[in-house]
Parts: structure tokens; sequence; C-alpha cells
């Protein structure tokens, strides 16, 4: 089913699912968050497309996107991320890994009065910057990053 | 199916701190079984949390989060008493709902 769906998203693009659900009834306004993430944006291997893939091709760097990670993680497979969003109306963050086969990890949509803000736990194949992009209301986009080394075999590095 | 998730919620002030702990493989697909063979992927894809009935977060997720995923919230003007309700769907079709009360 799988094989079958994705084609037909990326043909469709997100704004034609949106577009599809509304359609459909499925989703109420007030209800539609971010579901204009393409999925597609997943399986993309490389960072540029990774954020084009979600719209965020011209971010501007922000110190307003905060990024907690350790400067050097023992387990590559078990990394800890906080990232949180100062810029005001930040409706979504996004956290990618630059080197990891698929960069763009997680993406989520804050309404209702969720703060812009997360904790995560992310795999890392090797030592990469980690980048997150916020998306504000008015549909700018922000973007972080931060260096994590990742040691290999627990050496302690 | 997979376990239930752990889901701890909390009121710090005017802000009730959401954690949660999903049961999962999180398999990326690109790893090797002892006999050599692709162990096939297997992630969640989609997670949703409502809090006193709103949707308050929505999200996507890929194979790069880890086994077992842990994720950390913060829903402003929630309030003691209100369900939280956690949802994860992943990429072959398995789903997930529980439920807490922030306290």
């Amino acid at each position: 089913m799988d094989a079958l769906r994705r084609p037909l998203l990326k043909g469709a693009g997100a704004t034609g699912t949106l577009a599809a659900a509304l359609a459909a009834g499925v989703l109420k306004p007030s209800q539609v968050l971010a579901a204009d993430i393409n999925r597609a944006a997943f399986e993309v291997k490389d960072l540029a497309g990774a954020l084009k893939g979600i719209g965020a091709a011209g971010a501007a760097e922000s110190k307003d996107v905060v990024i907690r990670a350790p400067d050097i993680a023992e387990n590559g497979a078990v990394v800890p991320v906080d990232v949180a969003s100062n810029i005001p109306n930040t409706i979504s963050l996004a956290v990618l890994v630059d080197k990891n086969p698929f960069p763009l990890t997680t993406a989520f949509d804050f309404a209702n009065g969720a703060v812009p803000e997360m904790a995560l736990r992310v795999k890392m194949g090797q030592t990469s910057l980690v980048e997150a992009v916020a998306k504000t209301a008015d549909g700018k986009f922000y973007i972080a990053k931060k260096e994590v080394k990742v040691t290999v075999g627990g050496c302690g590095g | 199916m997979a376990d239930p998730m752990k889901i701890r919620a909390q009121m710090k002030g005017d802000t009730a701190d959401i954690r949660v702990l999903m049961s999962h493989a999180m398999e990326t697909g690109q790893r090797k079984d002892n006999a050599g063979n692709t162990v096939p992927a297997h992630y969640i894809q989609s997670i949703t949390v409502d809090v006193g009935g709103k949707r308050v977060l929505q999200g996507q997720t890929g194979p790069a989060i880890s086994r077992n995923p842990v994720f950390g919230f913060k829903v402003k003007g929630a309030k003691a008493g209100d369900k939280v309700v956690i949802n994860w769907v992943d990429n072959k079709g398995e789903k997930r709902t529980d439920e807490a009360t922030v306290g």
C-alpha cells in the first residue's frame, strides 16, 4: 500500500493533498496544523534537498533558534537533542542531521498553546551538524546549527 | 501490538510539561542482521498530541529517531486534570493511542 501511496503523494504535492482532505471534510480548518509537511522530504538524502522539501531552502540563520545537544555524543544511537524557538509566532520546528542517510529526522507543528520547544533523541551515524529550523506563522524560516561529535566504539574520544 | 506508551504530564506554573516514552523498534531499513539480510524499515511516521480535547502538536518523524522514542513537550494554558491523548502511526500502519491526565 505504501508503494502506491508514495508517488501519489509526491505527485499531488502537499497543498493538493491538503485541499483534497479539506474538500472531503476530513479536516476541519481549525484542526489543520502541519498537514502540509511533505512526507517526501523524509526520503531525501541530502541536506539541501531536505530543507527544500520542508520549504526552508532560504532559511536565515538566527540565534533565537536554540539547540541544546551534547558537544560529544558517546552513543550515536541515542543523542539527546532539545530545540526551542524564541521567535514570536513560531508554528513549526524541524530537526535535521546533516550527515545522516536521510537528514530530516522530525518536524512538529504547534498550536493551541503548545510552546515551540521539544526534546527528543535522535540517531547519528557520524559526527555532523545538527540543524533546527523554525517556521513562523507568516511563512518565514529560521535556522540554527550545532556540531555534535559522535564517538565510535565507545573509546570516550 | 506495541506496548503502551508511558506518559507523564505535570503542571509547572501555567505550563504543562509532557514527556512520553514510546515503545518502538524504530528500524531504519539500513541495518543488516547476522545473516546479512537488510532488516526492513519499521518506524513511527506520525505523532499527534491532544490536551484537553484540543490538538496541540502534530508531527512527522523519520527513521532517525532513536529506538523507544522519548519526546518532551510544553503546553501553555493547560490545567491540572486535562486529559492528554497521544497517538502514533508507523510506516506499517500500526498505531497506538494512550492517555494520561495532567497532574
